[in-house]
């Protein structure tokens, strides 16, 4: 039932508007007339326009309704590899929304601003730290975002130096498909170096690929398939002997935080996925921050605004202080509530809670490999330690049994857990990227295996049960085809059809 | 194992080329193709009039799951781009090599068809890929 | 340790598991050289009750002064309901709606805020969600240019009356996509864009051409007879509109013969706080012959297997996960949390209760701007009608006006000298619905004292003689 459903006309929440309209509601209509309040009717709405009608309760009770039907971290295990879903703490949500910081406009003057600049400029030096690179820009409002950024530097960078024949950035080809897509919005050429057959990335071929046109290589380490690359430093140098620079993707920071720092491995320039590694909330798909730190050399460029410190005071730097910045990413300088929640889990930490943030993501990940190892699963890369995450290939599964991943996947689901990242990255067939974060408990782990162990019982003997699943949701499996041959994306009234 | 007609030409980039003998062509995708695929939901179709070079991306097909480039195999205008595959793109799932085509070429330069893959060869490459 | 629920025992036994001795033997095939040594900069944890202490301070710290800048940026009401049921651990803590059968809550309000964004925009298609509305519109640019099949030119129409921040940051995302951005000049007497000055500026072809309404200065541009214009010469249409004043404005979808192409913009006035910029949401709108140069997510109704109705994630072959290299934009996030607070905004105003802020807001702002207008020397800077904003002219220099004016905690708008120095000194104003007639009051008094000193001491009485 859509929030439509439940309009009738005339209903009305007049609680939440001004009650009484400044100008006789004849006069405000769309359409009206008359333009005593100095809006033309021709510039006028003719009808109005088609919104819900409902009372306060009715909604109340209908988002609260629809909320029951997620699954989320505060609910459910939530072991999605690569996008780090661990709790998200109370704290940072009730302390980021405290009125001063909610009423505060973007366009405030710095007189008014002194606390949140304190928060801001106290963040950049955290993250500055713990990722040992020279500068950070608070700026980009999300991963991709960031890595747009981290790319549109490099290339400013090149260009400063007259070395614009250098279009070409190296992206792994199990990279996250931002990587290739941001890479191209910054007007370069992509070309996929191929991953070697232990999970590091091919070192021989990243050889051949390297030369004059080389802009850089985007990274993640560890990488998308759930290790940490031995040769990191032997591609740092490949990239840097052909004149190129090397990009951080820093979706799974996580794995590292504290215990390696990615300005110690080379990188130039990176980006940090808030809402991964410093717990800011996933909202359903957003919001998510992707500041950007750089090497000295990078500095100059980074993204707008940036905050300083003079003494006792801060302020900002926008376009007209800093010349050669790669620009503005957003109208008001990025998602400041992201950044203040960050700020906030930043500083419950300390130092010593970022490292054990890497010690038991590790210890999680590598146990959960382990006992499912143990419990018949095949890994994809059973050599290797796992980071905070890895990959347990089900193609025997799919073989023998005639279910896929997703029926797999979908079985979790009625079993209370949401599924791991399925079919990434690409390279791996039947592939679930599991990834169980620091802030799970053994039990919740111990379960999960279980339930693993049941589902591979079933697909054996009742593989119908998977491919049907899900059987206890609130609906069952969803016909995704059907939704992308007969687009419906909107509500409409009925009289328009 | 997929269905490969013996009359037709092939790319390692699984689309067919069919001769009409005429000057003409018509392209589509192989069954092998529509199967990986999976369930299409969307064509986007060359315009007619477009003039295409050997190895040109004219075309998209999309499942829900992937979109995959067509790369016209040979030179030439199109003449006509199948106007099935507007509302029902599951026609390339159904039949590829009949109603599923995709579009008509007027050839720049017919002797391009015989640098194309036979049957044969097609089903080689299938097998060295899989 | 906090966040971290592992007891010895846990441990223990989970590396026998394993089978390492420690935790830092997981971490064994990190050459040892790269191990960090300190972390010299970040400080020592605190708990719960310490940090809150520093953010109660420093929230304070930065007052809760009476403000008067609106610039793209507006404070309304939002009714309790929202935020309460926004931050639902349920919606707060969801990851993006991919298993759509765990995720019905969040893409059924998806759903919604779609079905609400066309209604308001009366375009055909919205997507889920941008980042916010300045990178909304650069999404927007690169849409239209891909779109439009009849021009081939990359050259897109950028009024110089556009929010200047909107200007720079389409500037920075678009730069390297080969898009020439053509600057045009408003109208010095009215503030709007005339099609004189579009004919001059546009010189040949152009694939697009932006419409703000309102524009920067509150001004309103005659939709109509620009995008006809516009669309005579094959281009396409972008209108960036507030979405209050969509409740009493046209929409763009009715803009002229056939419409404007795309809509898009900030939805901050619908539900989130001012929050110093951010976390807030653009939104994307179009006709739907352009729906698959669309990007970002969008959900779409289906079937289950019952044949029941859910929604799910659609057309996801445009984006970056699928098409990687190839997507419609790099774009992966929406604002999945801030849609969820606009559609119950929404839904507890209803249309009806938008077009009251919306009229609220616009009486407000013109009863501010007359007030002001009563001190001698503050002058409406263009004479075109206007919504919710206005531009002044002022007798003194405006960053010495709003430094005083601040210092009495007072934020007397948003100084239009930096992008504008021709219009210098000059002032832009936004009353919205939350001031009250003492709010307003209170800014004349605090104005007129203000100004009063400044001209004195800028002119001192003359001797007659």
């Amino acid at each position: 039932m859509l929030i439509h459903d439940l309009s009738r006309p005339g209903r009305r929440a007049t609680a939440q508007a001004p009650l009484q309209a400044p100008i006789p509601e004849s006069t405000q209509a769309p359409g009206a007339r008359s333009d005593a309040d100095g809006l033309p009717a021709a510039l006028r709405r003719k009808r109005r326009a088609a919104l819900p009608e409902v009372s306060e309760l009715q909604a109340v009770r209908h988002y609260t309704r629809l909320s029951q039907k997620n699954f989320s971290i505060d609910t459910h295990f939530y072991p999605l590899g690569s996008c780090t879903m661990k709790y998200n703490p109370r704290a940072c949500n009730s302390l980021a929304s405290l009125p001063g910081f909610l009423a505060r406009h973007p366009a405030a003057p710095e007189s008014h601003s002194q606390g949140i600049m304190a928060c801001l400029f106290e963040l950049q030096e955290m993250l500055k730290a713990v990722t040992g690179m020279h500068g950070v820009s608070l700026a980009p409002a999300a991963g991709a975002q960031g890595e747009l950024a981290g790319v549109m530097m490099i290339r400013a960078y090149h260009d400063a130096r007259g070395d614009t024949d250098r279009r070409e950035i190296l992206v792994p080809d199990a990279a996250h498909g931002t990587n290739p897509a941001s890479a191209i919005m910054a007007g370069f050429d992509v070309r996929e170096i191929p991953t070697g057959a232990d999970g590091d990335v091919d070192i021989d071929a990243l050889r051949r690929a390297v030369g004059p046109q080389t802009a850089g290589i985007m990274l993640t380490n560890p990488s998308t398939v759930g290790v940490f690359d031995r040769n990191i430093q032997a591609i740092a140098h490949t990239v840097h002997d052909a004149g190129g620079l090397l990009y951080y993707d820093g979706a799974n920071l996580n794995a590292i935080l504290g215990k390696v720092r990615p300005g110690d491995m080379g990188f130039d320039v990176i980006h940090m996925n808030l809402h991964k590694t410093f717990s800011t909330p996933h909202g359903g798909g957003g919001p998510g921050a992707g500041p950007v730190g750089v090497s000295k050399r990078l500095e100059p460029y980074l993204p707008v605004p940036l905050v300083v410190r003079d003494g006792d005071e801060y302020h900002w730097q926008a376009e007209g202080d800093r010349p050669d910045s790669i620009g503005r990413l957003t109208a008001f300088g990025g998602n400041m509530g992201i950044l203040l929640r960050a700020y906030i889990y930043a500083r419950m930490l300390g130092a010593e809670g970022m490292r054990r943030v890497a010690d038991y993501s590790a210890l999680n990940a590598n146990y959960l490999m382990a006992r499912l190892r143990t419990a018949g699963f095949q890994l994809a890369y059973p050599e290797r330690r796992a980071s905070h995450e890895f990959i347990v290939t089900l193609k025997h599964e799919a073989k023998n049994f005639g279910v896929n991943t997703m029926d797999f996947a979908k079985r979790l689901l009625d079993y209370g857990y949401h599924a791991p990242t399925t079919y990434f990255p690409l390279l791996v067939p039947e592939c679930l990227l599991i990834e169980p974060t620091e802030t799970e408990d053994k039990e919740s782990l111990d379960g999960f295996v279980d339930a693993m162990t049941t589902i591979r019982a079933e697909a054996e003997q009742q593989p119908q049960l998977l491919k049907e699943a899900p059987h206890r949701l609130p609906v069952r499996r969803l016909d995704d085809v059907r939704a992308a041959r007969h687009l419906d994306l909107a509500w409409r009234p009925a009289e328009s059809g | 194992m997929s269905n490969i007609p013996a009359d037709l030409k092939y790319t390692d980039s699984h689309e067919w080329i069919k001769d009409n003998g005429d000057g003409t062509a018509t392209i589509g995708i192989t069954d092998h193709a529509q199967e990986a695929l999976g369930d299409l939901v969307f064509v986007e179709l060359p315009e007619a009039g477009r003039q295409l070079a050997a190895k040109d991306a004219c075309a998209v097909v999309e499942s829900v799951k992937a979109a995959s480039d067509i790369y016209s195999p040979v030179g030439g205008e199109v003449v006509e781009v199948n106007p099935l595959l507007e509302d029902a793109p599951e026609t390339i799932n159904s039949d590829p090599y009949g109603d599923g085509w995709i579009f008509r070429l007027k050839l720049a330069d017919a002797s391009e068809l015989a640098g194309q893959l036979d049957a044969a060869a097609y089903e080689a490459t299938l097998a060295a890929e899989a | 340790m906090p966040f971290i629920p592992h007891t010895e025992d846990d441990v223990a036994a989970m590396l026998a598991t394993i089978g390492v001795d420690r935790i830092d033997d997981l971490f064994d095939e990190i050459p040892p050289e790269l191990r960090a040594k300190d972390l010299d900069g970040v400080p020592a944890g605190v708990s719960e009750m310490d940090i809150s202490r520093v953010m109660q301070a420093r929230a304070r710290e930065d007052g809760q002064p009476l403000c008067f800048i609106g610039a793209g940026a507006y404070e309304h009401h939002i009714p309790a309901a929202v935020w309460q049921i926004t931050t639902r651990g349920e919606f707060y803590s969801a990851y993006t709606p991919y298993q759509a059968e765990a995720s019905q809550g969040t893409l059924q309000v998806l759903y919604e805020f779609q079905s609400m964004m066309t209604a308001l925009t009366g375009l055909d298609v919205s997507n889920a969600s941008l980042y916010d509305g300045a990178s909304a519109l650069a999404e927007a640019v690169l849409m239209a240019v891909r779109a439009n099949r009849k021009v081939k030119s990359p050259r897109v129409l950028l009024p110089r009356n556009l929010h200047p921040a909107y200007r720079r940051t389409v500037r920075s995302i678009v730069r390297h996509q080969g898009i020439e951005l053509v600057e045009v000049p408003f109208d010095r007497a009215g503030g709007h864009t005339t099609v004189e000055q579009l004919e001059a500026a546009a010189g040949g072809e152009f694939a697009a051409l932006v419409i703000p309404q309102p524009n920067f200065f509150g001004v309103l541009e005659e939709v109509d007879e620009l995008t006809d214009w516009a669309h005579a010469r094959n281009a396409l249409v972008i209108g960036v509109v507030n979405p209050v004043a969509l409740a009493l404005l046209s929409p763009p979808g009715d803009w002229g013969t056939a419409g404007a192409d795309i809509a898009c913009g900030e939805g901050q006035p619908l539900g989130m706080p001012l929050a110093s910029g951010g976390p807030y949401l653009g939104f994307l709108c179009c006709k739907h012959a352009f729906v698959r140069q669309l990007p970002g997510r969008i959900a779409g109704k289906t079937l289950d297997a019952d044949g029941q109705e859910g929604f799910t994630l659609t057309l996801q072959a445009r984006e970056q996960h699928i098409r990687r290299s190839k997507a419609t934009s790099n774009i992966c996030t929406n604002q999945g949390l801030l849609v969820t607070a606009a559609t119950i905004h929404m839904a507890l105003l209803g249309a009806e209760g938008l077009e009251r802020v919306a009229a609220a807001c616009h009486a407000n702002s013109r009863k501010l701007s007359d007030r002001l207008c009563e001190i001698p020397g503050v002058e409406p800077l263009f004479d075109r009608p206007v919504f919710h904003e206005r531009a002044l002219r002022l007798p003194a220099p405006t960053a010495d006006v709003l430094r005083s004016l601040a210092a009495h905690n007072i934020l007397g708008g948003f100084d239009l000298g930096p992008d504008y120095p021709e219009l210098e000194p000059a002032l832009l104003v936004c009353a919205t619905e939350v001031r009250t007639d003492d709010d307003l009051d209170a800014y004349h008094d605090k104005l007129a004292r203000v100004i009063a000193t400044r001209t004195q001491a800028r002119c001192p009485v003359e001797p007659k003689f």
